[in-house]
């Protein structure tokens, strides 16, 4: 099988990810399409893992790392998006311009 | 014969993960959003199952589907934010659409031209064995781990901090 196939499947998530973030305005939407993302860069690094065969084993290795990183930056991510709504009763990304000179 | 079996099982997961991806950024509600992407990561975790790399699979099932998502749906609870039927989009959705447009034609063009002919190779693979993943992470890789560890830590101390509530403040 092709691994070119891997790799634009991992290219459309990773697009789709992308316009996620443009075109969203709720944050747990603009998490969930960086979420995406990274799933995208998973699927690249297995692919690579497993047309290299035994010499491919680090390829695995990053992708776990790669999903524990996700999971911090989503448990970071949410409290940060929980803060804002209760200080400021909205969760639109538009609005958060607090830091913006 | 085999690879033919494999093709279709890999464009049926592709199909699926291509209109629940699109579903994620388009759906007016943000529960369906977070299904949808459950969804997308299941594709993901059988992308990795055709790939031979059962433990990963069942790591992102675990992690992503057991915990991301369903934190994710909790931190829509809490927030009581709206979740359904108002406009999620801004106005740069034509913008974002050429953008990601672009972004998939030219990576998509690049990654094909640059590994066409290489294949990957199923016959007579057994699979990664999770030993030899075990291996690599507490030998050659241990100190990434040790950092991640650390990471893991600070990530849920500082969720703590950051979202509770403040002793002694009124909150209205």
């Amino acid at each position: 099988m092709p691994v070119a196939y891997f790799l634009v499947l991992s290219a459309l998530l990773f697009s789709i990810g992308v316009y996620g973030v443009l075109a969203r305005q709720h944050a747990v939407l603009v998490l969930l399409s960086v979420e995406l993302m990274l799933n995208a860069a998973n699927i690249n690094l297995v692919a690579f893992s497993a047309m290299l065969g035994e010499a491919g084993v680090p390829g695995q290795v990053f992708a776990l790392f790669v999903i524990a990183v996700a999971a911090a930056e989503v448990g970071v991510g949410l409290a940060i998006v929980i803060l804002i709504y209760r200080n400021r009763r909205s969760v639109d990304i538009d609005e958060m311009s607090l830091m913006k000179w | 014969m085999a690879d033919t079996y494999l093709q279709v099982i890999f464009w049926a997961f592709f199909a699926l993960m291509a209109i629940a991806g699109i579903r994620v950024v388009t759906t007016r509600n943000v529960i369906h959003a977070a299904l949808y992407l459950v969804a997308t990561l299941l594709g993901a975790a059988s992308m990795y199952v055709l790939l031979y790399a059962e433990f990963v699979a069942w790591v992102q099932v675990l992690v992503y589907v057991g915990a991301v998502v369903v934190l994710m749906l909790f931190g829509l609870m809490l927030t009581r934010a709206p979740i359904g039927s108002a406009n999620f989009d801004n106005n740069q959705r034509l913008v974002g659409a050429v953008c990601a447009g672009l972004l998939f034609a030219v990576t998509s063009f690049i990654m094909v031209g640059a590994f066409e002919g290489q294949e990957i190779d199923f016959t007579g693979t057994e699979g990664t064995k999770v030993q030899s993943i075990g291996e690599a992470i507490f030998s050659i890789y241990v100190l990434p781990f040790e950092i991640v560890s650390v990471l893991l830590l600070a990530a849920l101390v500082g969720a703590v901090v950051i979202s509770r509530r403040d002793e002694g403040r009124v909150d209205s």
